[in-house]
């Protein structure tokens, strides 16, 4: 399904990413949108026009897995895979279900990634887009499952395997299975690798936890976006460990990359182009098998 | 007293009673034996009653237990000629982990594991079995040695997680965690591991890639230990008793997921009541384990795992 129908279908009206829902704002919450970083208040439509980046401080809000969709692959390529996956409560956490279907209702996905097969300039891929909009982006049975058939996916077309990681790690829900899912991803990652296939891991804002320890950081190419926060352990678990203040740039993208932990960060504005120019230079390149 | 645990106060109380009883008859020189054999009998069916119905928390307590058997007792036990191999080679040797060649029933083996210490000097030189990234890349290190060679591999699972300090970030703990687990998918030798004690988190994982995963019948393996889950679910870290049952934690939890492959039973109490006869029952699974494996061929291992791994996880399929 081409991705603007998948987005008339499944997205409700509520852009739930950008509307401030703020009441104590004085703007209309649809019209206006408030930087979280540096608190300048923009038209929402400008900003979309400026992939949600602060045309004043150059921060890089949070995208939901359509917006991200729409502006990395070729217009109208993308076709999604495994929305039919359906989250179950294997540990029987009360109202877990109930917290899924807010969610499903809130974003149009069935689970926090969503995952297909498009074209980047002409380049057939296979994309997997975290959506932090979904229960903190957090993995359980269903996200580690679609990333996993994605990865299969890639492996069977012989194309790169491309993924925008958001997440809070591990979804606790399901305990010791989404704790599983790092292996299966991983598993199925050296598998494509193995068959001398590209995988870009991209990480944005933010991707800690199971999730960082385990895909995240197993791509040929570690990119990130700036600023994005990026660990394996969290802050405040860290400070209550250490017992001391930890520098203001700690887990940053750019704290990462002085540390050797990344190959690149890339602008927004520019993270189409250079990720597309990386899958040409690894070149068998074409559309095969489709 | 200080190290039983709360769940087997009335056993600890009774055994009390028998030992005062038996020294007051040698002392006093009168015959107690009948009223002795009475409170042996009621000691056995105490027993019987108590560890035969372990909730979840209990199990806990035995899997943190501070004599509980560590890698090292079990090496020990287990191997003959076994040699420490140290360092990643980039960075540092981490003492939270340690690994090394020994023969295992005259046959080479590589065995890694997460090392604890019982002491509080020993935990820590051990950073409490926390590991920093060079301790995942010594594992690596010898796993890898370990397939150019040829031999098996057993990793022991005890940690309570991946250490989470500053330094630890700094040299990359995700990336150490994740670069094993993907790595550990292409091996091409028969890999076991064991959870001894506490399986924490990526922690664990990071040495948990494996053909077989066993669990002793009190260990815990989980995505957060039940104090965080408590904080999380309830913003209360004292309701972790709660935590531990909601969480399924334990062996048979993760056996009726199909995670593990098996339990393996323990003494009476928990293993660190007999640290001989608990090493003869895990001895006998590692046996029967890679007998298990020998017959597949380097393919053959990682499509086993691959396969094994593939599998986890539940959810529904929708009709499209």
């Amino acid at each position: 399904m081409a991705i603007r129908n998948f987005l008339n279908i499944n997205r409700k009206k509520t852009k739930g990413a950008i509307v401030n829902r703020d009441k104590e704002n004085s703007f209309p919450a649809d019209l206006m949108t408030k930087c979280p970083e540096c608190k300048k208040i923009h038209l929402t439509k400008e900003l979309e026009n400026n992939l949600k980046v602060c045309p004043n401080c150059d921060h890089h809000m949070k995208m939901t897995s359509a917006e991200r969709i729409a502006c990395f692959l070729d217009e109208d390529t993308f076709e999604s895979l495994d929305d039919h996956l359906q989250t179950v409560n294997p540990l029987k956490f009360p109202s877990y279900v109930e917290k899924i279907e807010v969610d499903q209702i809130k974003t149009g996905l069935n689970e926090a990634v969503l995952t297909g097969i498009g074209s980047l300039k002409g380049e057939q891929v296979v994309v997997a887009v975290m959506d932090s909009f979904f229960r903190m982006g957090s993995m359980g049975s269903v996200v580690g499952e679609k990333i996993t058939r994605a990865i299969e996916k890639a492996t069977e077309y012989q194309v790169p395997f491309i993924i925008f990681t958001a997440s809070g790690g591990a979804r606790m829900q399901e305990g010791v299975l989404s704790l599983m899912q790092m292996a299966k991803t991983s598993v199925a990652l050296k598998r494509h690798s193995e068959h001398g296939q590209l995988f870009i891991s991209i990480m944005t804002h933010p991707t800690t936890g199971g999730v960082s320890a385990s895909f995240a950081s197993l791509g040929d190419l570690n990119i990130a976006e700036p600023k994005s926060l990026i660990g394996f352990a969290g802050r405040r678990v860290i400070e209550q460990t250490v017992r001391e203040k930890l520098p203001d740039d700690f887990q940053t993208a750019e704290f990462l990359l002085e540390h050797g932990q990344l190959d690149a960060i890339f602008h927004r504005k520019e993270m189409r182009e250079k990720i597309a120019t990386i899958v040409k230079l690894h070149g068998k390149g074409g559309v095969k098998n489709v | 007293m200080s190290k039983s645990m709360t769940f087997e106060e009335p056993i600890v109380k009774l055994r009390e009673k028998i030992a005062e009883l038996k020294e007051i008859a040698n002392n006093a020189d009168v015959n107690m034996s009948d009223e002795i054999e009475t409170l042996e009998n009621r000691l056995r069916q105490l027993e019987e009653k108590i560890y035969s119905n372990m909730e979840p928390w209990d199990r806990v307590q035995v899997a943190r237990h501070p004599e509980r058997p560590t890698s090292l007792d079990y090496i020990q036990e287990l191997f003959t000629d076994f040699i420490e191999l140290h360092g990643d080679r980039y960075y540092g040797d981490d003492h939270a982990i340690i690994g090394g060649i020994a023969f295992f029933d005259d046959k080479p083996i590589t065995v890694i594991g997460h090392q604890r210490g019982k002491t509080t000097k020993e935990n820590i030189r051990r950073n409490f079995g926390m590991p920093h990234p060079e301790g995942y890349r010594k594992a690596l290190r010898l796993m890898k040695q370990a397939e150019k060679f040829g031999r098996p591999i057993l990793c022991f699972i005890d940690t309570k997680g991946a250490y989470p300090g500053k330094a630890a970030e700094e040299r990359g703990q995700s990336e150490a965690i994740a670069n094993n687990l993907f790595e550990m998918a292409g091996l091409k030798v028969p890999v076991i591991s064991i959870v001894i004690g506490e399986g924490g988190s990526g922690g664990a994982l990071g040495l948990g890639v494996s053909n077989r995963i066993y669990m002793l019948e009190n260990s815990t393996y989980s995505v957060i230990s039940p104090e965080g889950a408590a904080s999380i679910l309830w913003k209360d870290a004292t309701l972790a008793k709660q935590a531990a049952e909601a969480m399924k934690i334990t062996s048979y939890d993760l056996k009726s997921m199909g995670i593990i492959d098996g339990i393996i039973p323990e003494i009476a109490g928990g293993a660190h009541k007999d640290i001989k006869a608990q090493a003869l029952s895990i001895k006998k699974c590692i046996t029967e384990s890679f007998e298990s494996l020998t017959s597949l061929t380097e393919q053959e291992l990682i499509d086993d795992r691959y396969n094994k791994y593939r599998a986890i996880g539940e959810f529904l399929e929708l009709e499209v």
